[in-house]
């Protein structure tokens, strides 16, 4: 009776994942899907206490009590800003507990007192068992390992940079393939070896750390995509494990969401996958500024003049970039929105799909400050709109309005889908310095006659723009 | 080969709800819009905490005098709460931002 019950809760719970994610794909109704997809999780865990001889309960019970406690906590202090790297932290937390999972049930077998002993006999016995142990533990490590290098770059307590050394590509792969090699080994030979199945999840812990150093900045919103899908598919292979069909669902559908984002923001970059692994944009050429004769005069503009050109305008798109993140000027720039919008301006923000540092990052800073989401436009949907636009103002972005994707083949950016800043009337650029952006090179649009900096620190030149229209 | 063969027929089943799983998740997933992208992510993360399950018929399975089998299932099922709990919470906050806007 027990375990009918409890497999039927399973198949509620899975559905309620499913219709949980399917309201996700409209903002009104995505918060009742996150509740959805929660209360399945609530219920998959409740019916798991009603197995048939679990033990320990109690003290799963209060390792629960404590992981909600914590979590929450984390979940409620953590900044709308630092979003991306609480995800990793807990994406991490997620493959380190598959991992774990994994390395107890090899340490059970061995060292317990459980009717399996013989190893040889249940890994004989059931290939998918021992296949996806083997997985769970591989890519449990790296998930994890990778998660918490993602957040300390994120973060800053590792650096943000592209980390190189020599060799790496090889270093990288041959770890990859000793790995591979030893799983498969161990899976052929069937061989019950304890400490060489610790040394797998060794060696996926360091891979994971390696594979995450050399990837910088703007490709971190590929990383935290991709150690995503790496999470869902360790709990795919944990439901094999335990041939449970809720973990295996709960797995597949992340794994597959995960995937998607991935591919989704290489796309956005135009940029394969093995070349965001590989390391940073290869700043080889060297030789944008040389042949091609570039205007190098920076114009800029005055405080007053801005807030006039802002003001008189009819339509004005902004284009958020990840210095608008690390200035916290979201909400300033929501209150310059609304001053120009009482004037009869016409108000959009232009939102490129790999702005920031994770998948849709700016949408959920401006959100955060209460900008409408129907004022958040995509790449595809803004960009015939540039020529008809007074004012663009380009917040802390760079290679996202870099003209050089469309015209300059030399260009590392050349063929990324770019917002068409340079199309619209006037170009207003907020930006601390004349730095490159990640990519490292220079942007014309700079330097079009069209365009005028504004320098300083985003939030204290909007508070100051702020200032100048209302006085207008 | 003809391992190979058994192995895929003995667990026939699992592979047909792999494969559609695969195919449902991909579809419903591409239906979210860019504005999204963030709470699909971080929701999705949280659904990764099924793994939650696990950890918790580890611990049921496990020799209550076997202390390092049962610190090791412990920890488990804590960082994976910490993933379910954490991670749900933070998509509702940041879904409560975009809900609110309707005006």
């Amino acid at each position: 009776m027990a375990t009918q019950l409890i497999d039927i809760g399973y198949l509620i719970a899975v559905v309620l994942f499913i219709l949980g994610i399917k309201y996700m794909s409209h903002p009104d109704s995505a918060r009742k899907g996150n509740l959805l997809a929660a209360a399945g999780m609530g219920l998959a865990m409740l019916v798991t206490f009603f197995m048939p001889g679990l033990q320990n309960i109690w003290v799963s019970l209060l390792a629960i009590a404590i992981g909600s406690v914590v979590g929450y906590v984390m979940s409620m202090r953590v900044a709308m800003t630092a979003m991306p790297q609480m995800v990793s932290f807990f994406n991490g937390m997620g493959g380190a507990a598959a991992a774990l999972i994994a390395i107890a049930e090899v340490f059970g077998i061995f060292h317990g007192s459980q009717a399996t002993t013989d190893f040889h006999g249940l890994v004989n016995s059931n290939y998918f068992y021992f296949g996806a142990l083997l997985v769970s533990l591989v890519i449990g490590a790296v998930s994890f390992s990778g998660s918490i290098i993602a957040m300390g770059k994120l973060q800053g307590f590792v650096t943000g940079a592209s980390v190189k050394w020599p060799f790496q590509k090889l270093t990288n792969n041959g770890l990859l393939v000793v790995t591979l090699l030893l799983c498969v080994y161990l899976f052929t030979l069937h061989a019950h070896q304890e400490l060489l199945i610790y040394l797998i999840c060794l060696l996926g812990l360091v891979f994971g750390i390696l594979f995450v150093m050399p990837i910088g900045g703007a490709d971190m919103p590929v990383v935290i995509s991709l150690l995503n899908a790496f999470t869902g598919v360790t709990a795919a292979t944990t439901g094999m494990l335990f041939d449970n069909k809720v973990m295996l669902m709960g797995g597949v559908l992340v794994g597959a969401a995960g995937l998607l984002l991935t591919l989704l923001m290489c796309r956005a970059m135009n940029r394969s996958l093995t070349a965001v692994l590989f390391g940073a944009f290869n700043s080889g050429g060297g030789a944008q500024a040389g042949d091609r004769q570039l205007d190098t005069t920076v114009r800029e503009i005055s405080l007053s003049d801005a807030s006039i050109l802002l003001s008189y305008a009819k339509k004005v798109v902004v284009i958020p970039g990840y210095g608008l993140a690390v200035a916290q000027a979201q909400h300033v720039v929501h209150e310059l929105e609304k001053l120009l919008e009482e004037k009869g301006v016409e108000v959009k923000y232009g939102i490129h799909p790999v702005a920031g540092r994770m998948p849709g990052h700016m949408n959920v800073l401006l959100a955060e400050s209460d900008v409408p989401y129907d004022k958040l436009i995509e790449m595809e949907t803004i960009n015939p709109e540039f020529p008809t636009v007074d004012a663009v103002v380009v917040i802390g972005a760079n290679d996202v309005v870099n003209p050089a994707a469309h015209t300059d083949p030399s260009s590392p950016i050349y063929g990324m889908p770019i917002l068409d800043a340079d199309k619209a009337q006037n170009i207003i650029v907020i930006k601390r310095s004349m730095s490159a952006g990640y990519a490292g090179i220079e942007n014309e649009l700079f330097y079009n006659p069209k365009t005028r900096m504004l320098f300083g620190d985003a939030k204290g030149v909007l508070t100051k723009l702020v200032a100048a229209v209302k006085e207008l | 080969m003809e391992n190979i063969l058994t192995l895929i027929h003995d667990n026939l089943q699992l592979i047909y709800v792999l494969i559609l799983a695969v195919f449902v998740g991909i579809e419903v997933m591409s239906k979210v819009p860019q504005v999204l992208h963030t709470p699909l992510m971080s929701g999705s993360n949280a659904l990764s905490g099924v793994v939650i399950i696990g950890s918790i018929l580890v611990m049921g399975k496990t020799d209550p005098n076997n202390y390092a089998a049962l610190a090791m299932g412990f920890v488990a099922v804590v960082l994976a709460t910490l993933n379910v709990v954490g991670g749900f919470a933070v998509t509702d906050r940041m879904l409560d931002m975009f809900r609110k806007k309707k005006k």
